[in-house]
């Protein structure tokens, strides 16, 4: 079970209150872009084992979206920041970094 | 012209904690920045109230202003007062980019009275209902069952729930069975 606190309106609930909505930061691929780009865009998904960035949307509260990152091996949460961001705050790469010692943003 | 009706017209249940629908309520949605002063003083006018802080409702007899989101409260004001309310909301905010729009009819009120009142939304909603977590005047948005719902805690042992009309019954059902004699937990005493 995971717990999430919404940055938008402060509230920290359960998952059941929030929906899920995949992974944050995807940088668009519009027109003019390669076909592999575009491709990329729409279906390729980091999908790993250990730090992971998500979208969330507090569904059953303030109806804000915002983003999150957690650990998908341990469920744990390093942190939840403003959807408004195209990367992740300092203060969630310190927490990570923090917890998983050597985890590099991309570096798998 | 027929007369307003709230959704359930008064239903009631007495259990260990008293479900009550609180019949006709005129809500207002009102959305904007919510640092605008205009904004502020229309919703401090029309709901009586000072503005409440995030994550508050401040209530008084039969108005009040709940914070909803960061964008968002909602003014509560005698049903019968509604179309006044909103003339007065586009008036004083013409020209500024806003909402102001009635839900009274869109949603339903339930009032619960009873010192067993918090185990009884505790057993609803995914919330930490102890005094300390959720002490009166805080407002919570979150899910009761399977439905969307809002509620605060008065202080004299009263909450009072908000959800769609379209679910009221469902609401008004779950509410009554988690508060059937017998179904005491004892918690938060």
């Amino acid at each position: 079970m995971l717990i999430l606190t919404c940055p938008c309106c402060g509230v920290t609930g359960e998952e059941t209150e929030f929906h899920a909505g995949g992974q944050a930061h995807l940088q668009r691929s519009g027109p003019g872009a390669s076909d592999e780009a575009f491709e990329a865009y729409l279906f390729a998904r980091e999908n790993p084992r250990g730090v992971h960035f998500e979208r969330w949307r507090h569904a059953n509260g303030c109806g804000k979206w915002f983003h999150a990152a957690r650990c998908t091996l341990t469920l744990e949460v390093f942190g939840t920041y403003s959807a408004q961001t195209t990367q992740p705050p300092q203060e969630v790469l310190d927490a990570i970094a923090k917890r998983r010692p050597g985890w590099t943003e991309g570096g798998k | 012209m027929s007369d307003a009706t709230s959704a359930l017209n008064g239903a009631a249940y007495h259990g260990y904690v008293e479900v009550q629908e609180a019949g006709l309520r005129g809500m207002i949605t009102l959305r904007g920045d919510l640092a605008s002063v205009d904004i502020k003083n229309v919703a401090t006018g029309l709901g009586g109230v000072d503005f409440p802080a995030q994550g508050h409702c401040n209530w008084v007899e039969d108005r009040g202003i709940a914070w909803m989101s960061p964008d968002e409260v909602l003014v509560m004001v005698p049903h019968s007062e509604v179309p006044a309310a909103l003339e007065t909301a586009r008036n004083v905010l013409s020209g500024q980019h806003h909402l102001a729009v009635d839900v009274s009819d869109a949603r339903a009120v339930f009032v619960l009275r009873g010192a067993g009142l918090r185990e009884v939304l505790a057993k609803l909603a995914p919330v930490d209902m102890s005094p300390e977590a959720f002490p009166a005047g805080h407002f919570r948005r979150t899910r009761l069952a399977q439905v969307p719902a809002a509620f605060w805690l008065g202080e004299d042992d009263s909450a009072q729930v908000i959800c769609f009309r379209s679910v009221a019954q469902y609401v008004f059902d779950i509410l009554s069975h988690a508060a059937r004699p017998g179904g005491e937990v004892g918690l938060y005493r």
